[in-house]
């Protein structure tokens, strides 16, 4: 054993000086290729989900970045630089999230990131790029807290923003939805996760204050597939409605079994639920379950339908899914930011800060509407949508500007 | 009262379930003394063997008579998946000390899991489960208690199954050479059983009544995944556990009890501490309770006591 011990340290030591010198010798070569006429480089991060449940929503985001950058590398939108696309994947957890936020972080070239998906992973992720002063712009986070703060009035995090609105207005949204349809009994379920908890917290508040009545809250464990004894502890309520706070892969089957055990009343969920995928997992008996999403749809607008037209052009193998326009808006905030703030860098390591300030200013017309964010780094764009399912397919009903 | 029956009937559904699964652990325990942690996996790879029979074979049918056929899938594919198992990764281990296969056990699970996840095409998330008429489709209604369809079935499919082994166990040449291995392998052997045979035969009835399962549950909830089989095989080994491993009448009665404890306690626990978030810590204190007043289970452990 004394033996190994006496190879094994030099060994290690030895191993230790090769890598160092492997990573210093590298980064001239990546960073600062300046002169010469070839170009810089700099690169945008993406953090979501690309792999997992949630894998739908996450592989959306990364191709709308891909397309926002290939746009604007085709259009030399920042003279002298390249602009790359870092794709990591969370898997829709808090410590993977982070683990690949520091591993972005720790990547000099990035000047900037679009993610996370889930508010959880980016109350993970939120400091690791504060701490590296890299703007991180999220397309599709919609809890409060990430803003402002668990007092509502503090922005934790100078270099977080978002294109998406919050859970307090699409909370609102849904609350009046149900409201207008004369439903005044709901049951509220969650998953217990930041987002689930947040939104049925801003629902519940709304529709009491609408006159509404909850008569039952309940969670289930996002980890199980069976949902029954929650659905029998909901059912003698006698709600006529069902408020889910969560994401499709649970949903989906809690709509379903919610209907085989004879409670026949609609569920409604939040933007989490608003994708094919629920449909598919809940069935036929879906038809009449209702959610709500941030913004328009996406195929509403011109600025939509020119996105989509060209999202599909670039032939990505996965669709853009919900948040496709607001993480290409997400993107080119980022770039707008980039052509202010780099214009004059000789490296992105030391312009962060200036990125930072920079995505703090923009104002231009995105798929979305304008994208322009307010002191606290929440978009100005207060829109949101309500859908139901009718006839296999998700259909916009109507939508309203709450800002 | 009703909400009593009404949580009593979703216990003794999820109960169905796990003793399903139990059974495996148990008659595996029984004969080869040996905690198959890959038994959870064997329960998964039955609910997709009956989704890719459905898939290949009948892709858009919901008719009643495809669901044997199913069932005959998800049996073929479990159990080729634990004869398999039992032959290359137990077999060569069977004189090794017991912490070796245990630990096997657990690489095959992983191992099990990541094929599906990367294999199987879709399997990154949860697929949905075709849904047969008759057995699955509006609920009954008794007296004010509903009762799913699949339920019916997957109580149904426990009867049925625990009935046959029973049969078979006690019934057959095969059953009493399974008996004597359990009592005595060394003895048995000598008496003229094909040890290997019999234990082949303990791992295949485990797969067929996990197989079982796997479509119950697909029909359940109406979705199967790639990680579907981690809790369900956690939670079918605490009812083997609960109800004395090694003993197949325990392995049933531990999982309805396990189910019906869970039950109960999102029913009829109020506040912080009830609903679902709570369940899974009543049913573990429950093992702990049953476990220091009777550590063989209650229903005893069948371990054969060499003097």
């Amino acid at each position: 054993m004394r033996s190994h011990m006496k190879f094994a340290v030099p060994v290690v030591v030895a191993a230790l000086a090769l890598s160092a010198c492997g990573t210093r010798g590298e980064e001239p070569g990546a960073g600062s290729t300046g002169g010469d006429g070839a170009k810089k480089t700099v690169k945008i991060g993406v953090i979501a989900p690309l792999s997992g449940d949630l894998s739908a929503l996450g592989k959306g985001i990364q191709h709308s970045v891909e397309l926002a950058v290939q746009q604007a590398n085709a259009a030399n939108a920042i003279p002298g630089w390249e602009i790359k696309v870092e794709a990591v994947d969370d898997e829709g957890k808090a410590d993977v999230g982070k683990n690949g936020a520091t591993k972005l972080a720790a990547d000099d070239d990035v000047a900037g990131v679009v993610g996370n998906l889930n508010s959880s992973v980016s109350q993970q992720t939120q400091p690791v790029f504060a701490a590296a002063n890299i703007v991180q712009v999220s397309p599709a986070n919609t809890g409060p807290s990430l803003t402002r703060g668990a007092d509502g009035n503090t922005r934790p995090y100078k270099t977080f923003f978002r294109t998406c609105t919050t859970d307090i207005t699409q909370g609102a949204f849904a609350a009046k939805f149900l409201l207008d349809q004369g439903i005044k009994k709901v049951a509220t379920i969650h998953d217990k996760k930041t987002y689930g908890q947040g939104l049925v917290q801003y629902f519940t508040e709304a529709f009491k204050a609408g006159g509404g009545e909850v008569v039952v809250a309940q969670t289930i464990n996002p980890d199980e597939s069976n949902y029954a004894p929650v659905v029998s502890k909901v059912a003698p309520a006698k709600p006529e409605a069902v408020y889910y706070g969560g994401e499709y892969p649970q949903a989906g089957p809690l709509s379903q079994q919610m209907k085989a055990a004879g409670l026949n009343v609609p569920l409604m969920g939040g933007d989490g639920i608003y994708d094919p995928t629920f449909i598919q997992l809940a069935g036929a008996t879906s038809e009449g379950d209702f959610a709500t999403s941030v913004g328009e749809p996406t195929d509403a607008t011109e600025a939509g339908k020119k996105f989509l037209a060209e999202y599909e052009a670039a032939k990505f193998a996965e669709p853009s899914a919900a948040y496709g326009g607001y993480s290409y808006d997400a993107a080119n905030a980022i770039i707008e930011g980039l052509k202010v703030a780099l214009k004059d860098a000789s490296d992105v390591k030391s312009a962060r800060q200036a990125i930072v300030d920079a995505v703090g200013q923009v104002s231009f017309a995105g798929v979305t509407g304008q994208v322009a964010f307010d002191e606290f780094g929440d978009t100005k764009v207060k829109v949101i949508s309500g859908y139901k399912v009718e006839g296999g397919k998700w259909t916009f009903v109507k939508s309203e500007n709450l800002g | 009262m009703t909400d009593l029956l009404q949580q009593l009937v979703n216990g003794l559904t999820l109960g169905s379930l796990y003793a399903l699964i139990a059974v495996g652990y148990t008659v595996v325990y029984g004969i080869v003394q040996l905690i198959n942690f890959a038994h959870g996996e064997v329960f998964m790879i039955g609910a997709f063997g009956a989704l890719a029979t459905w898939t290949l074979l009948f892709q858009g049918t919901t008719a009643l008579w495809v669901l044997p056929i199913m069932i005959l899938g998800a049996v073929v594919a479990s159990v080729t998946v634990a004869v398999v198992m039992e032959r290359i990764a137990y077999r060569p281990l069977r004189g090794a000390p017991r912490l070796a296969p245990l630990i096997t056990a657990i690489g095959i699970s992983v191992a099990l899991q990541e094929a599906v996840r990367l294999f199987y095409p879709g399997a990154k998330s949860k697929i949905p489960f075709p849904q047969i008429d008759v057995v699955t489709g509006p609920a009954l209604s008794f007296a004010g208690v509903t009762v799913q369809r699949a339920a019916v079935f997957t109580v149904g499919a426990l009867l049925m199954s625990a009935a046959l082994l029973w049969w078979f166990v006690n019934h057959t040449r095969t059953g009493h050479g399974m008996q004597a291995v359990s009592e005595d392998k060394d003895t048995a052997r000598l008496m003229g059983v094909n040890v290997d045979r019999i234990i082949v035969i303990a791992f295949a009835l485990g797969a067929f009544l996990a197989a079982i399962a796997g479509v119950a549950q697909g029909l359940l909830n109406a979705n199967v995944d790639f990680r579907m089989g981690f809790l369900a095989g956690l939670k079918a080994f605490t009812a083997a556990v609960l109800g004395g491993i090694g003993n197949i009448q325990g392995a049933v009665v531990g999982g309805l009890v396990l189910g019906v404890a869970e039950a109960l306690a999102v029913g009829f626990i109020p506040g912080q501490f009830g609903g679902s978030a709570w369940k899974d810590v009543w049913a573990f204190a429950l093992l702990i309770i049953v476990l220091v007043f009777r550590p063989q289970g209650i229903l005893g452990a069948r371990v054969v006591d060499r003097a």
